[in-house]
């Protein structure tokens, strides 16, 4: 993923070091450190008190976080988050390079499809999810779609409305790898006979690792993020059946008045993006590895 | 009209009280208070129960943003609030005005008090403890409207057959909550069995026979709900208002829409009390906290509202319109219709009990209200499993 | 640009029945994602008798405007009925300086993150992608403390703050490699000619900046116009952000709720970044498929 890494090497400036650039490194590196560092640090001890609706509990040691981990509440948080992380990658990937390989066929008027796959991305979760809820409304909604009523289904409801919204900018993504592609290795497949779909399949797909890789970090990014659309699209309901991890956090912190619970909530989510970041550092440096093995 | 030379002051006030019957409740106090030269800002946050309003007022708090006056439930919402020197203290006032003698019952200033020091002003008696139904519902089945509980369960296969959900309930997780923990586990185990459990948390009534009955009860209610597709609470009592359900277990607050639709008590509708098993009712309601300033002006205008909310006129203007009791116990409600006289009289021969708000802390509430919550929408659940994780949460609430 | 030119090669000019699958595919998913805006349309211009009666895809047979100008002006939440009209003023009040601010800082950023290397820039460049993803539970309370202790806890000045902060990974991030991705040359022939710390970055560096600063801008006018988290945590309802009065107007329901007025309010706070995304969008997406996002 070009954007989060290093990929060209910076260019040292010629010349006397500038005072300029030294104080706006200096600004920003404590900004940083301020908001990414102390402040998370910050939270993570507090997990580790009984603070109720003040961060001035007792030390509680892990208390809280075997209290997270048997409250069916956050264990239905959780298995939501995995159904629509998983619902929403996989949708938005598949949808994402279908549509990018129908828009990479030389069609007629390409710009017009591309904005229409693509305008919902530019509205928020709230709209989104209003929108779907009333789509899916059990009384005047579309028939035989009454998701959203149904605690099984629910779930798949906040899915299918995150696709909607998300799977657009995926296959714009996906476009642009295609498009990057060198002629020549069509050239060549057409000489070697090899169908368009196999040559898509076998050939162009693999070398867009990292256009697939940013589309993948982007997609779990947002989901872990999940909130605004469960708000607005069903509030968690019905039951627990759409409870997310940063709903659970907020009502913790601010609805139970239990902020220890909600800083062990909100430290397992730090800790699932770093997992997931981890994960791709990883792939990236494999990936390099190979390359450089070739 | 301002007393002693004291500025009018603009006093932004939060509640979410956001429905119709409500929304002409608050016009009631706006009104009195805007007739002191003061003036108020009305900071609803809609969201029934007030779900997304607490959430809001304690980040301001935290934040250092208090507004002028705030709206909780009785009881301990606010308490670690209290305890952190964020409220006002209305000690004074109350004395001068004799709170201790005219509220009433006295455990709703109680509710109020903090180390000996009153924090709030009590605003109206909510009870729980009702069940509503529709005349109109149980004439379309061929049916008398039910006198009791036992009665309304044996007339829902006829509701059904005539196209009416017998039993209608919102989807917010206090309202199947409230509707099993408070009001089915009062009229089903009886007012013993619910303070033994609530105030005393003693988990082995939970997990006995008494509660057992109560856990029963709802999954009979939880089948006659099928089908209630309200958003709201108030769209569930909208429902019963035009026939489309039966009836709701709701508080005394759906009066207000009721009475905002015009119907009439007795007539259109009909109100049993304590599900007409065990009328008793039940002293949740709202009150009225007011977070230090630093403004003198702002501070004797805090005061002001305080009293104008105890002030009798008001009280008796405010609970009409909202449908629920006065806190006072001398003044008449002489427009009372027939659902509220029979919670005065019940209220008068002092059968009552506090609130779960009042008696269990807001973690154990908000753990109870999911457990509920999922226990309904989840058919599968059956009332054994809730019943021995409701004794759980008891066990385990601090 | 890559996305108007069309490799002739792999065009499979000759097969047409696969050609007019693709149109007529393609045709049917643009529907399916045009369903809901349609949707939305006609509700909100239909009067709530229609909407009981009629079919949720009918066209409106008596179109009105009046939930429009409801859901605007006089769409009620408590005493307040004011409509969206001040929650879209304050949205807009944070939008505009959120998005210079950030936009202007981060492209300074970036500019010294490509061009000078200093001990820790590494830990830095860590710290800022961690930023970028980091979920936001997880500073809701720290940053509560903070504007508490700035004293501008609610006001409009605290949520200005808090995007510009939080924006800054993401966007500085994108200005470095933007810049990073420039013919060195450029830059040294200007060192020549006596251009310093800022005659450089200003005269050089962002008069190329048009893709670059497209797709920032686009990122962050729709990113802090639909914030939500934000909106409730730190705002006071005489600052609330459109979409948290959004959501406030369509849960305060008295008595019967209004349909029409629900999805007029929410096709209006829609409406911003759809404006933008129709004016600015074919901008954004060159900058999205030209070098400023693949680096």
């Amino acid at each position: 993923m070009p954007i989060l890494s290093p990929g060209q090497d910076s260019r040292p400036m010629p010349g006397r070091a500038a005072p300029w650039a030294m104080g706006v490194m200096a600004a920003m590196a404590l900004v940083a450190l301020l908001i990414f560092v102390l402040f998370p640090l910050w939270t993570v001890a507090h997990s580790l008190t009984g603070s109720r609706l003040l961060p001035n509990g007792p030390w509680v040691g892990l208390a809280q976080y075997e209290r997270l981990w048997t409250s069916e509440r956050w264990l239905i948080s959780v298995g939501n988050l995995a159904i629509y992380a998983v619902g929403l990658l996989s949708g938005a990937l598949g949808i994402g390079a279908g549509l990018a390989v129908l828009l990479d066929r030389r069609i007629r008027a390409e710009g017009l499809f591309r904005a229409v796959l693509l305008y919902p991305y530019a509205l928020s979760f709230v709209v989104t999810g209003l929108a779907w809820q009333w789509m899916l409304n059990p009384t005047f909604g579309l028939p035989g779609l009454a998701l959203l009523s149904d605690p099984d289904l629910a779930i798949h409801g906040v899915v299918m409305a995150g696709l909607w919204q998300g799977s657009g900018i995926v296959a714009v993504l996906i476009l642009s790898g295609l498009r990057a592609i060198d002629d020549d290795i069509w050239k060549a497949a057409r000489l070697d006979g090899i169908a368009v779909w196999k040559t898509y399949l076998f050939i162009v797909f693999p070398m867009l690792r990292g256009v697939l890789a940013t589309a993948t970090v982007l997609v779990l990014a947002s989901a872990i993020k999940l909130f605004d659309l469960v708000v607005a699209l069903t509030g968690g309901g019905p039951g627990l059946s759409t409870e997310v991890p940063a709903k659970y956090v907020y009502d913790m912190m601010f609805e139970n008045q239990n902020l220890g619970q909600g800083f062990a909530a909100s430290t397992m989510m730090l800790t699932l993006v770093l997992v997931v970041m981890l994960c791709w550092a990883v792939a990236v440096w494999w990936m390099g590895r190979r390359r450089d093995h070739r | 009209m301002l007393a002693g030379g004291a500025q009018a002051a603009d006093l932004e006030v939060v509640h979410w009280w956001t429905s119709g019957g409500e929304a002409a409740a608050v016009q009631v106090l706006a009104d009195a208070f805007n007739a002191t030269g003061h003036r108020w800002v009305d900071g609803a946050i809609a969201g029934g129960g007030g779900t997304q309003a607490r959430p809001a007022v304690i980040s301001r708090l935290l934040g250092g943003d208090p507004m002028g006056a705030t709206q909780f439930n009785h009881g301990q919402q606010a308490r670690e609030l209290v305890e952190a020197g964020l409220m006002l203290d209305l000690t004074e006032l109350a004395q001068a005005e004799n709170w201790h003698a005219v509220v009433h019952p006295p455990d709703l200033l109680q509710a109020c008090t903090v180390n000996g020091r009153i924090y709030c002003v009590p605003v109206n008696i909510h009870s729980w403890q009702w069940l509503w139904l529709s005349t109109d519902a149980f004439h379309k089945a061929g049916l008398e409207v039910p006198q009791d509980w036992a009665g309304f369960v044996a007339a829902a296969p006829a509701l059904r057959r005539a196209g009416i959900v017998p039993l209608a309930i919102g989807p917010q997780d206090w309202e199947a909550s409230n509707a099993i923990t408070q009001v089915l586990a009062v009229a089903i185990a009886g007012p013993d069995a619910w303070r033994a459990v609530n105030v005393d948390r003693d988990a082995a009534v939970a997990r006995g026979a008494d509660y057992a009955a109560v856990f029963q009860a709802a999954e009979t209610a939880r089948a006659m709900s099928r089908g209630s597709h309200a958003s709201d609470w108030n769209q569930a009592t909208g429902m019963v208002i035009d026939g489309r359900a039966g009836g709701q277990i709701m508080g005394d607050w759906a009066q207000g829409e009721f009475a905002a639709a015009g119907l009439v008590a007795g007539k259109d509708y009909e109100c049993l009390p304590g599900l007409g098993m065990t009328p008793v009712i039940s002293t949740g309601g709202d009150a009225f906290y007011f977070p230090k300033q630093d403004d003198p002006d702002v501070t004797a205008a805090q005061l002001k509202l305080a009293s104008v909310m105890m002030s009798p006129k008001v009280q008796v203007a405010f609970n009409t319109a909202k449908g629920a009791l006065p806190v006072r116990g001398d003044v008449d409600l002489d427009t009372a219709n027939s659902c509220m006289r029979k919670g005065l009289a019940i209220l008068s021969q002092g059968q009552v009990l506090p609130s779960t708000e009042i008696v269990l802390p807001p973690d154990t509430v908000a753990q109870i209200d999911d457990l509920m919550a999922r226990f309904w929408a989840s058919p599968d659940m059956t009332a054994a499993e809730v019943q021995d994780r409701y004794a759980d949460l008891i066990a385990r609430a601090r | 640009m890559i996305i108007v030119e069309h490799p002739e090669s792999h065009a499979g000019r000759g097969w047409r029945l696969g050609r007019v699958v693709v149109h007529v595919t393609l045709a049917v998913v643009c529907l399916f994602y045009l369903l809901p805006l349609y949707v939305m349309v006609v509700t909100a211009l239909k009067p709530m008798a229609e909407i009981r009666a009629g079919h949720l895809l009918a066209l409106p047979a008596a179109p009105t405007l009046a939930p429009w100008a409801a859901a605007w002006s006089t769409a009620c939440t408590g005493l307040s009925c004011d409509g969206l009209a001040p929650g879209f003023w304050n949205s807009v009040r944070i939008l505009v300086p959120s998005v210079l601010l950030s936009v202007a800082i981060a492209s300074l950023n970036g500019y010294v993150l490509a061009f000078w290397r200093m001990r820790g820039s590494q830990v830095l460049f860590a710290v800022l992608i961690f930023g970028a993803f980091i979920p936001y539970q997880v500073l809701l309370y720290p940053m509560v403390m903070l504007l508490r202790g700035l004293g501008i806890y609610g006001d409009l000045t605290g949520l200005v703050l808090v995007h510009v902060l939080l924006g800054l990974p993401i966007l500085t991030l994108l200005f470095r490699n933007f810049f990073a991705g420039l013919p060195p040359d450029l830059i040294h022939a200007a060192r020549i000619d006596g251009a310093g710390f800022w005659g450089v970055f200003l005269r050089v560096l962002m008069p190329l900046s048009a893709p670059v600063c497209a797709v920032a801008l686009m990122l962050q006018v729709t990113g802090i116009w639909n914030d939500f988290l934000f909106g409730i945590v730190f705002a006071r309802p005489e600052t609330y952000p459109m979409t948290v009065q959004l959501n406030n107007i369509v849960n305060a329901t008295q008595g019967v709720r209004l349909y029409n007025v629900d999805m007029a309010a929410t096709l209006l706070t829609g409406l911003v970044p759809l404006m933008v995304y129709v004016v600015a969008g074919r901008l954004f997406l060159r900058g999205l498929l030209s070098g400023a996002v693949r680096g």
